[in-house]
């Protein structure tokens, strides 16, 4: 039989509140976290603004030991591991030390790069030919596993430890990962998320493909824009989410306080085929995959309330409402709330899938729907298919069940999970 | 630089690697890095380029093959020391 699989324990650092209570309440009051940054004007950027976590060295000495934090320069590892910890904690699962690996934990732990400036450095070093004064952590902070190899020593994990990696869709993609393990019984519990470095060197790639808006430099809390007719390209965000997916039976009988429950989910790519290409998505896998995400939950898509949605700030929002809609059958007043965290954190890329699921579990477990900001002026191809009641500008307060949360990427990959409020009798019925 | 001189530079030198806080009290000539210290033994590169650094010298492959002891250690400072 497969385990029922639930959510007990979030972490979360943002560019617009690290740590539960402070995110919290920064979603429900649309605070933003978007901010001028000094070094991308120094460099030039067309986009100057960013999310960005603000992390103080003397909170990172929680999370790490003064040595573990010599020469050390991944601000992804710094996320992931706060975030991460913060989960584990949050689950009420022990940090004391054994001996003996943890069989029944493991982590899935995503992102795109890692620690791309201590990769820069290093780089600087070797060519000025000083490569044996690169220290011995060049390789954990550089290796794209560094940060589920942290969060494995730190946890003492002797479950999967790995890394998974499929761009904007990396931190959704984490939690289904997770999730097929547990159902089919291979542990107990796995860390799932993601998260994603900060800075130029991450962010210069998408700043030349002017996906990136250039028109809010004066004004960063009004730049991003997702749904907006004035949406002019998104801006970049960084950070880490992170979620304790466990087995059912093993959050009951550990009195585990239980956050939402996965109901299914589907990952796939549109292959590129099609409208699909490396940057866009296919719309037809789009689909396929939010419905093929609500047959395997084993729910009609009347049962979604809400929609978190990938909504980025470009020209594809429209699309991507167009795809909900087709894919669910429902549009104008009947179209589920759909909200995009992206306006107050902006797109935290490899993070942008598992801080969006936080969010997400969040509104579940306290009952509302957080407010899109900056999207006064509804773009009218989005208005043409929805009513624009469905894009709260507002706190909603409003008791919940399902919520579908989806994330795509480059590559044309796709991901879209099912998260239920937990009830203990819901499939016994 | 005498011996004590060294010796009191190598304790805080790798203060921070060890983590056998007894043995750390305790360091004399004979204390070796990662029997009594247990300093990890990828750190022992980071040592080392902390012994060149405070130093001021340069040392070579061979010499951080046997550098595992603060014995060894000593001797190959003075030595690196009197090339300069």
């Amino acid at each position: 039989m497969k385990k029922r699989v639930v959510i007990t324990g979030l972490g979360i650092v943002a560019p617009n509140g690290v740590g539960l209570d402070a995110f919290t309440h920064a979603i429900k009051n649309g605070v933003s976290g978007i901010k001028h940054d000094s070094e991308l004007e120094r460099l030039q950027f067309s986009c100057q603004i960013a999310g960005k976590p603000e992390v103080p060295p003397e909170l990172s000495l929680r999370y790490f030991t003064e040595l573990e934090l010599r020469n050390f320069n991944s601000s992804g590892i710094l996320y992931g591991v706060i975030a991460g910890i913060d989960a584990w904690k949050d689950a009420g699962l022990s940090m004391e030390v054994h001996d003996e690996p943890d069989w029944e934990s493991g982590t899935i732990f995503g992102t795109g790069t890692s620690g791309i400036d201590k990769f820069r450095e290093s780089i600087y070093k070797i060519d000025d030919f000083q490569t044996r004064r690169l220290g011995s952590t060049a390789v954990a902070q550089t290796m794209n596993s560094g940060i589920s190899a942290y969060l494995g020593g730190k946890l003492g994990l002797g479950n999967i430890v790995t890394t998974n990696s499929s761009a904007c869709t990396t931190g959704t993609e984490s939690i289904l990962m997770a999730y097929e393990r547990i159902q089919s019984g291979q542990a107990k519990r796995i860390l799932a998320g993601s998260t994603s470095d900060s800075g130029p060197y991450i962010w210069g790639g998408f700043d030349a493909m002017k996906v990136c808006t250039y028109k809010h430099n004066e004004t960063p809390e009004k730049g991003s824009r997702p749904m907006s007719a004035s949406a002019s390209g998104f801006v970049p965000g960084s950070g880490a989410g992170a979620l304790i997916v466990e087995d059912l039976e093993s959050a009951l009988a550990r009195g585990a306080k239980i956050y939402a429950e996965i109901l299914g989910g589907n990952l796939n790519s549109g292959g590129q085929r099609g409208q699909g290409s490396m940057t866009a998505p296919n719309p037809i896998a789009v689909q396929r995959c939010i419905k093929k995400a609500m047959e395997n939950a084993g729910i009609h898509p009347k049962e979604i309330d809400a929609i978190n949605g990938h909504l980025t700030a470009t020209s594809k929002d429209s699309l991507e409402i167009q795809n909900w809609s087709d894919a669910l059958g429902r549009s104008g007043a009947a179209f589920p709330f759909i909200n995009s965290l992206k306006s107050i954190v902006g797109h935290c890329l490899s993070a942008a899938g598992s801080i969006e699921s936080v969010a997400t579990v969040l509104q579940l477990h306290h009952n509302f729907i957080f407010p899109n900001i900056n999207c006064e002026d509804l773009h009218p191809e989005i208005t043409a298919i929805i009513d624009s009641s469905r894009i709260p500008q507002k706190l909603i307060e409003k008791e919940l069940n399902i919520i579908a949360k989806a994330s795509f990427g480059f590559g044309d990959v796709n991901g879209c999970v099912i998260f239920k409020k937990y009830k203990l009798h819901s499939q016994t019925f | 630089m005498d011996k004590q001189e060294i010796i009191e530079k190598l304790r805080s030198i790798v203060k921070p690697y060890s983590n056998n806080q007894n043995a750390f009290d305790n360091l004399t000539e004979s204390t070796d890095f990662i029997s009594d210290l247990q300093i990890n033994s990828a750190n022992l590169v980071d040592v080392i380029l902390d012994i060149e650094e405070e130093f001021d010298i340069v040392i070579d492959n061979q010499s951080m093959e046997r550098m595992l002891d603060v014995q060894s250690a000593i001797e190959i400072i003075e030595l690196k020391l009197s090339e300069k």
